[in-house]
């Protein structure tokens, strides 16, 4: 019964969305408010309904009801309930599910905080937002219901894949869908503004925290997969150029290009068709990647099931959003106008290199990609493509774009002297080279790579404080500290983030340049050592876990002579599935990771066993918090809240904004 | 005016791709190889690279040549299936690492297991070419006369194990 309440409540959220998606847009091309006001209720039920199906699939879950096809495939009585519940989003239905339920949580946030918004615009976005929902619920009601009953009930589900009974799977697609679908909250805000042709500084300044808040998930879940294919895997990597990565790395890329680009049009009024088509390409390459992962036309670790009729669905899905969207852009775009001139030394031109730069390593990455597809469409032959390619094109477009973090931030708006830029940088540049030439040979190993990453790491931290310096010299107030308190929090926002970038090259760097390794055969009793880390080997144990068996390994971890950490890696064997999984041992620090994983058993209980030493790697992830919350502290400035509050209704924001730049 | 219009003709250009993309199995490939002589070749071994690893040392049984290489996601998907096929013994397998690192490749063999009778090495991919390989894993089964009976793209599966590779193998073994 609960089941089919689920189906049920798909099925209204579904006319509810076609209204919605129809009515208010047509009301405001008409000038309808009726018909307009329209939106508003329509989203907020059609958010309680696919709340109801969510609940109703999480409830045959937790109820271990096998009748239901999807929850006998992906989970098992043995399996404990909060992963009963994170399979919810295990495999294709569910997650499909949890796509349209995050997508209908967006737009009730939208009808919570656009009051301040003209009807007019705010039943374009909901109207927008309700379309693309129309097409995810089709797409569960016709070929992928999760709901769907198997009759007769099977005795005993097949269980969660392995791979995805952990606690960072149980938190990573839900915040890596926040991200992806989070975009289309400013592309609706893009196709709103070409519908009603009103691309001025106000509609950028309503899409930036919305934007930054989507990208800050984004970031947030990209780290989040990196870091659980690191310790998950047990293959000790952190990123694998893999279809299915790169699928969530594109949108990330074309969301960083945006949220600067946005920056322009909100200050300066400049870059705004631009912007449009970053709004539109950050979604599409969410939705694209959303294809790739589910249509099989690329093989990938990651890739769920493969059937023609949903790829075929998802394409022709694809094909009207993306190509609708682009269609109204190449008519309306043209009438939109150019914002103010500035020359190529500028904030903007440097903000525009930016761009530029974020785009073509997004190309580059998308090209990568599809590129085994197109030969094979093409009768070419099959190839596929690995991290060498991705290395070789990533880093030299990055090392520009990350130079440029420095510069950028620092630069006026529309014309900047280039001795005056050198003047303020110099001792920054000073210091940086210093540090890329003198450090790795502190270090011990001198490489150009290694120079080249510390060398961007410490110019980002140092320009920032040259940064904070200045800034600092601006600010009216008594005494540093209360100097310190008057910089706007979008100002500390955009330092966090580019300081953690800072933090995450530092990661990277380190971690290519000195991890070490060992594969061992140890017996018991007997040491390895790495890194300045003796391990002793204490021999494997039999353990039961709740639906696996497990042989766990016990490690002693001695440097300088003392007892730092005991490890316990473990060699597991799912019943349900009879898969095995290495389920690694990580010894987590600031400055280092150790990391054991067992191979397989050898003679007289000895085992092939692999041992890291990785130096700073959880800079890599820390990075990406850092970024993330550098957007966090960037949205809660002081300019997007109250200032809508106090905005009274009837002065259209564009106008009062455009008084205030000529003022 | 036609710039605008170009984000809507390159997105469209990819929509052609991804249509035909769907069509297509990414793992099938016919092979014009299949009916014809394996191409000799003589390469390093692996393990003992003072000893060599030839094609003419295998006539007169049936084999699996299994392109691999430790940097490929693929070859550790189906490893496990070669490592059960290798325990029970119905055919042998021979390995050749196709553009790999030897430390590296041996550190793999060593961390997952080692299904194979003997690797060769075939570092700049020279039998590769020969073979027509497109990317690994890929598996070719031989024959008596070493004849090449098929081939399989990408990772073999339980399922391809099961229902094509190992059925064909009794077959030319009987012949």
């Amino acid at each position: 019964m609960i089941p089919e309440i689920g189906h049920f409540a798909l099925i209204l959220a579904l006319c509810v969305a076609l209204v919605q998606g129809i009515l208010p847009i047509y009301g405001a091309a008409v000038g309808n408010s009726a018909l307009m006001a329209v939106a508003k209720p329509a989203a907020r039920t059609q958010f309680l309904l696919v709340l109801t199906a969510f609940g109703c699939l999480a409830y045959a879950f937790a109820d271990k009801d096998f009748s239901v096809l999807y929850v006998a495939a992906t989970s098992n009585s043995q399996l404990p309930l909060h992963y009963r519940l994170a399979a919810i989003w295990g495999a294709h239905e569910g997650s499909l599910l949890l796509w349209t339920f995050i997508l209908t949580i967006w737009m009730f946030a939208v009808t919570l905080f656009s009051t301040h918004l003209p009807d007019t615009m705010r039943s374009r976005i909901l109207g927008v937002m309700g379309l693309v929902s129309v097409g995810f619920l089709l797409f569960m009601l016709s070929v992928s219901n999760p709901f769907e009953r198997l009759i007769p009930a099977a005795p005993e589900g097949r269980d969660l894949n392995p791979l995805l009974q952990d606690p960072g799977m149980v938190i990573h697609p839900p915040m890596l869908y926040m991200g992806y679908v989070g975009f289309s909250v400013a592309f609706a805000f893009a196709l709103a503004a070409l519908l009603g042709g009103n691309l001025d500084a106000a509609w950028a300044r309503w899409s930036r925290p919305w934007t930054t808040v989507a990208w800050c998930f984004l970031t947030v879940g990209i780290a989040m997969g990196s870091g659980w294919a690191y310790y998950e895997l047990g293959w000790g990597g952190w990123w694998f150029w893999d279809p299915v990565e790169n699928a969530s790395f594109m949108p990330w890329l074309a969301g960083t290009a945006l949220v600067h680009s946005l920056a322009v049009t909100d200050k300066r009024g400049g870059f705004k068709v631009w912007t449009v088509l970053l709004a539109i390409m950050a979604f599409s390459l969410s939705l694209l990647g959303t294809f790739l992962v589910r249509s099989g036309v690329l093989t990938s670790v990651h890739a769920f099931a493969t059937d023609p009729k949903r790829g075929m669905f998802i394409l022709a899905f694809l094909a009207v959003v993306i190509g609708g969207s682009l269609l109204l852009y190449a008519w309306r775009a043209p009438r939109v106008g150019l914002g103010g001139s500035f020359s190529v030394l500028s904030r903007e031109g440097l903000l525009l290199a930016n761009n530029v730069l974020l785009v073509a390593a997004m190309g580059s990455v998308l090209l990568g990609t599809l590129y085994p597809l197109f030969l094979d469409a093409l009768d070419l032959g099959k190839i596929s493509v690995g991290p060498p390619y991705f290395d070789s094109v990533f880093v030299p477009l990055m090392t520009p774009a990350l130079f440029l973090i420095g510069v950028g931030p620092l630069a006026q708006w529309k014309q900047a002297a280039l001795p005056d830029l050198a003047k303020r940088l110099r001792w920054a540049f000073g210091v940086s080279i210093a540090t890329a030439v003198a450090l790795p040979f502190a270090l011990g190993t001198w490489t150009p790579l290694l120079s080249l990453g510390l060398l961007l790491a410490v110019w980002i931290f140092s320009t920032a404080v040259v940064g904070v310096r200045e800034r600092v010299g601006h600010v009216a107030g008594d005494g540093y500290v209360a100097r310190l308190a008057g910089v706007p929090r979008s100002y500390w926002g955009m330092l966090l983030a580019h300081c953690g970038i800072a933090v995450f090259i530092v990661g990277v760097t380190m971690v290519k340049g000195f991890e070490t390794e060992q594969d061992v055969r140890m017996n018991v009793g007997e040491t390895a050592t790495i890194g300045g880390y003796t391990f002793r080997f204490d021999g494997v144990q039999d353990v039961m876990g709740p639906n696996y068996t497990a042989a766990r390994g016990t490690f002693h971890i001695i440097k300088d002579g003392r007892e730092t950490a005991v490890m316990y890696p473990e060699k597991r064997r799912y019943t349900a599935q009879n898969q095995v999984m290495t389920e690694a041992a990580i010894d987590t620090g600031f400055l280092r990771d150790l990391y054991v994983s067992l191979g397989e058993p050898l003679d007289d209980g000895a085992w092939s066993v692999r041992l890291y030493h990785k130096p700073f790697i959880d800079w890599i992830w820390g990075g990406c918090l850092l970024m993330a919350l550098g957007g966090v502290v960037a949205v809660s400035d002081r300019r997007y809240r109250p200032a809508w509050r106090r905005e009274p209704q009837t002065v259209p924001a564009g106008a009062r904004l455009a008084s205030r730049q000529i003022a | 005016m036609t710039r605008f219009f170009l984000p809507l003709a390159i997105f469209g250009i990819m929509v052609g791709f991804l249509a035909v993309g769907l069509t297509l199995n990414p793992r099938e490939i016919p092979s014009p190889l299949v009916g014809k002589e394996a191409p000799a070749f003589s390469r390093q071994q692996l393990h003992e690279q003072d000893k060599v690893f030839a094609r003419k040392d295998l006539a007169g049984q049936v084999w699996l040549l299994n392109f691999w290489a430790s940097w490929c996601s693929g070859c550790k998907i189906e490893h496990p299936v070669l490592m059960e096929l290798a325990k029970s013994g119905a055919v042998p397998i021979y390995g050749m690492d196709y553009k790999d690192q030897r430390d590296e490749a041996l550190a793999w063999l060593n961390r997952w297991g080692n299904p194979y009778q003997i690797v060769g090495v075939d570092l700049e991919g020279r039998v590769g070419i020969d073979y027509g390989v497109y990317g690994v894993p890929e598996t070719y089964v031989i024959d008596k006369q070493g004849v090449i009976r098929y081939k399989q793209i990408g990772p073999v599966t339980e399922e391809a194990l099961a229902k094509t590779i190992l059925p064909l193998v009794k077959e030319l073994q009987a012949k």
